[in-house]
């Protein structure tokens, strides 16, 4: 699967990131994450506050740093 | 004295821990009415009854501010416009949780939903400027009826600014792709234990995050309260300099703190005596306008709008500067 963190790179993007990790290595997931900064791409999604979580292209949340249980739940 | 009168000198102005935290210093060997003494109390005290108001203050907005996530924001403005519209995002921009990173993302789903240029930039331009806890933090330095005038001013600096800016037809001026973007709506409602955990991970957050402005602050606060004499000034921001409140606009501009980090300097500066419109004009321009989020704005609409934004609320600036330094003896 792949997780998108969406954000302009700020310390909670890495954040979320870094839970997003966690989470699918805890699942037993392969996990590829990408980290999408470039504005158009991010609105493209229709987030409007950052960090936004993505997994296959489906906006998880927007404008939170999820723990890495919180993830797991919505994996 | 009154019930209001003692709420607010011990509640909000902390009276009590200007009192002990003298005590302490007296107690420390340092004489409080020294300088060094004197410096010691005012940054000690400052630092201790910023954080304490801050944690409070953040915490009871960031449980208001649940409640309108900027989809909602969105939703509420839509379809509106005139100068009723401009008002509504100014108010809306002081209550929706807000960051400065956030600015760009919010300002493409804003014009990509179709609401109006103007009131997008009421809502960008109130935003920063009148934050709910700024205002409560004022009222504790200075006093509510200045407090009251700061939020009266900053709204009608959004609203006119918002509708000039609407007003002079720049929506060629947007990036193209912002127009491209779809709009979704994905606002689940929260339950109120996530109101609580959502305010005081915002608490945690802006605390870790404004802490070294707030000790720059109150340290450049303390040092022009102490040791920089007053004729220096008075001669370079004195009520009589017309100077003065252009002078602290284009200081504030590039300086990039937050509203809690400037409240001491602006503390020390009106105890010196510069004029209230001067020291205003300050605040505004360290909030409302810094390098950084003019940089980021750039990405997403072109120079003369972006110039047109600055513009339009230096002026404003300038103007609030002028008219408040006329009128200061209405409040001090």
């Amino acid at each position: 699967m792949i997780i998108k963190i969406l954000g302009s790179g700020c310390k909670k993007c890495v954040a979320l990131g870094e839970n997003a990790k966690v989470a699918a290595e805890a699942a037993g997931k392969q996990a590829e994450i990408v980290k999408i900064t470039d504005f158009a791409e991010i609105a493209a999604y229709g987030v409007m506050s950052t960090p936004g979580l993505v997994v296959d292209e489906k906006v998880l949340s927007a404008g939170k740093v999820l723990s890495a249980e919180e993830i797991g739940r919505l994996l | 004295m009154n019930i209001f009168t003692w709420m607010n000198d011990q509640l909000l102005r902390m009276q009590w821990l200007n009192d002990a935290v003298g005590a302490g210093v007296a107690a420390a060997g340092l004489d409080p009415a020294s300088r060094i003494g004197a410096s010691v109390q005012f940054f000690v005290y400052d630092v201790i009854k910023i954080f304490i108001l801050l944690s409070v203050l953040i915490f009871s907005i960031s449980y208001v501010q649940s409640y309108f996530p900027p989809e909602r924001t969105r939703r509420i403005l839509g379809g509106r416009s005139g100068i009723g519209a401009n008002t509504l995002g100014a108010l809306l921009g002081t209550i929706t949780p807000f960051c400065s990173c956030s600015s760009i993302p919010l300002f493409i789903g804003f014009t990509a939903a179709g609401l109006p240029l103007g009131v997008t930039f009421s809502f960008l331009i109130s935003s920063p400027l009148v934050d709910m806890a700024s205002v409560i933090l004022l009222a504790s330095i200075f006093s509510w009826p200045i407090a009251l005038a700061y939020v009266a001013v900053g709204l009608l600096v959004a609203i006119v600014g918002g509708t000039l800016i609407g007003k002079l037809g720049m929506e060629s001026q947007v990036a193209a792709f912002v127009r491209n973007v779809p709009v979704t709506d994905s606002d689940e409602p929260m339950a109120r234990a996530e109101r609580v955990i959502f305010a005081r991970d915002q608490v945690l957050d802006i605390v870790r995050k404004v802490w070294p402005y707030v000790l720059i602050g109150v340290g450049i606060g303390a040092a022009i309260h102490n040791w920089v004499p007053a004729e220096a000034i008075s001669t370079l921001l004195g009520q009589d300099k017309w100077w003065a409140v252009p002078i602290a606009t284009v200081l504030g501009i590039p300086m990039y703190a937050d509203i809690f980090g400037t409240l001491p300097i602006a503390e020390a500066l009106v105890a010196r005596g510069v004029g209230l419109g001067t020291v205003l004009a300050f605040m505004m321009a360290v909030t409302a306008l810094s390098l950084p989020s003019l940089i980021l704005l750039k990405r997403v609409v072109k120079l003369p709008l972006l110039a047109t934004f600055a513009g339009v609320v230096t002026a404003g600036i300038l103007a609030i500067g002028f008219t408040f330094n006329v009128i200061t003896h209405w409040f001090i």
